[in-house]
């Protein structure tokens, strides 16, 4: 059982690695926060392995964390605001997603050959995961960039965050108790407050999209 | 070459000539299930085979003799896709003649005489199935290679035995690798064999049909053997699947018991398939024709990461 640990470690991350691409070419806001979820619950998938096989009690409760947050929690405020806002259109991209693909192909590859003497350097469990990581947090900002609409890049954020913790857990086998619930809290209150941002947003312009936020004044 | 390589060969042909209507027909059968219709028989399939095959082939007027060679053509092309590939035993005589790659041209060979079939008759389905075809075709088929080639890493090999051999006989390992790869060719093998959100096989004269625009001005003899073919094309990717991802059961060299065993495995693994390819048809919705372009590009990125990913973790 215990061989299978860090093999199921890195499919847990490429599971993470799939579902980023995933986002990429979702155009629909529903499925991309199910993507969201899913990826959620993968992390805390790759969290509770790390921490069976390094024996880290702290990792289970950063993934206890994850679940009731990114599982849980805020794929169901999401899901709130977007029936509230009533905004289940189709996303709508600024370059086509082809086109996105293959640049987040582009990513992924940098990511991969950067990463690949730094985890040759790396004695932990699952050192392979710090190229898969990059990549994660490199695609979820790529997706903040191209999306238009504020949900998606809200997101986009999340699923950047996603990665972010990933990296940590992998690579370092976890970040202080401390961090990590500090890291949890600021996301729920960001993402509280994008929230909040949104239905003012709405409001002003009658629309998510953000290209409304770069004029400063009505003529 | 063996006898018992032979005899395993010949058995291997034989059992996907005879299973690949009966899974299209378990296919439709759940599809229907699950669609809360009333189910087809499960023979369906060969009882539309044997009506056809009575039936007199009516040929158009201005039909070439290549309209009337490429059912024999894209027939052969699909059983001798289905030799190649490792379904009841890896000690096949014929695989050591072709390799991963000319499984893909096998493919490719068939599309294009099915596709020049279509336009040679002259009409506007038929001509605007070709074009479909082969748009999915130029698409789906560089998808399917990096597909292969994902698995063709992992065991250095590209002959399907081979990778069969080596993927179902050493220590059970989880390759990431192939968790990314099953999902591209799961995508691929949607498209290519003209299931629900690419094509819906069960359309006939609207303006969406791909598979049923390229054979519409066929009947008969030659409409059967089409008919056959694509049965064989599915259980040909079925197979490649079930190769590729859960390639244990199938037999080795050597090992008559084995061989025996093997026919079971094969059809319990085709049933369940089965059963997932009827879930995913239901589930989804078919996709705008400009849709699959996209579609597909995604299938071929998913298998590049895949192999990425294999490079990466060094597995």
């Amino acid at each position: 059982m215990t061989q299978f640990v860090p093999q199921l470690t890195n499919l847990f991350a490429t599971m993470i690695l799939m579902l980023s691409f995933a986002m990429i070419s979702q155009r629909r806001i529903v499925s991309l926060i199910n993507l969201f979820t899913l990826q959620g619950a993968a992390l805390v998938a790759a969290s509770v392995l790390v921490g069976y096989a390094t024996h880290q009690p702290d990792l289970y409760v950063s993934a206890g964390l994850t679940l009731v947050l990114k599982v849980v929690l805020i794929p169901w405020l999401l899901h709130r605001v977007i029936r509230r806002l009533n905004v289940r259109w189709d996303v709508e991209t600024l370059i086509n997603i082809p086109t996105t693909m293959l640049v987040g192909i582009g990513l992924v590859i940098f990511s991969f050959s950067l990463a690949l003497p730094i985890s040759r350097l790396s004695t932990s469990m699952a050192s392979g995961s710090l190229g898969i990581a990059l990549a994660c947090v490199l695609l979820s900002f790529m997706m903040m960039i191209t999306r238009s609409k504020a949900v998606p890049q809200v997101i986009g954020f999340l699923s950047m965050e996603n990665g972010l913790i990933f990296a940590a857990t992998a690579v370092t086998n976890g970040m202080p108790m401390i961090v990590e619930i500090g890291i949890a809290l600021d996301v729920l209150v960001g993402v509280l407050i994008l929230g909040v941002f949104m239905f003012q947003i709405r409001e002003q312009f009658d629309s998510l999209d953000i290209h409304n936020l770069e004029t400063l004044k009505e003529d | 070459m063996s006898a018992l390589g032979i005899v395993s060969q010949l058995l291997a042909i034989v059992a996907a000539l005879l299973l690949a209507p009966l899974l299209t027909g378990w296919v439709n059968q759940w599809r229907a299930r699950l669609q809360n219709k009333s189910a087809p028989p499960l023979l369906q399939p060969y009882r539309v085979l044997h009506k056809l095959f009575n039936k007199e082939s009516v040929l158009a007027e201005h039909a070439s003799p290549l309209f009337r060679m490429a059912p024999y053509i894209v027939f052969g092309c699909m059983v001798l896709a289905c030799a190649i590939i490792p379904t009841l035993s890896t000690d096949l005589p014929l695989s050591s003649a072709a390799d991963a790659i000319a499984l893909v041209g096998l493919f490719a060979l068939a599309r294009v005489f099915i596709s020049l079939a279509a336009m040679d008759v002259g009409t506007a389905f038929g001509t605007l199935g070709a074009r479909r075809e082969m748009l999915i075709g130029f698409l789906a088929e560089p998808a399917l290679l990096m597909v292969l080639f994902c698995a063709s890493l992992i065991t250095k090999s590209t002959s399907l035995t081979t990778i069969v051999e080596t993927l179902g006989h050493r220590e059970l390992a989880i390759y990431p690798s192939l968790l990314v790869a099953g999902v591209a060719f799961t995508m691929v093998s949607l498209a290519e064999n003209a299931r629900v959100p690419v094509d819906n096989p069960e359309t006939h004269l609207e303006l969406t049909m791909i598979h049923e625009a390229l054979i519409l001005e066929y009947s008969g003899r030659h409409l059967a053997l089409l008919e056959w073919a694509a049965s064989l094309k599915l259980f040909a990717y079925s197979c490649v699947g079930l190769a590729l991802f859960f390639p244990w059961g199938v037999a080795q060299a050597d090992a008559p018991l084995a061989l025996v065993l093997a026919l079971p495995a094969l059809v319990v693994k085709l049933a369940m398939g089965g059963i997932l390819l009827a879930f995913i048809e239901t589930l989804s919705a078919k996709m705008r024709i400009f849709r699959v372009p996209e579609f597909l590009a995604t299938a071929f990125l998913l298998a590049v990461i895949g192999l990425l990913v294999n490079i990466l973790l060094g597995v």
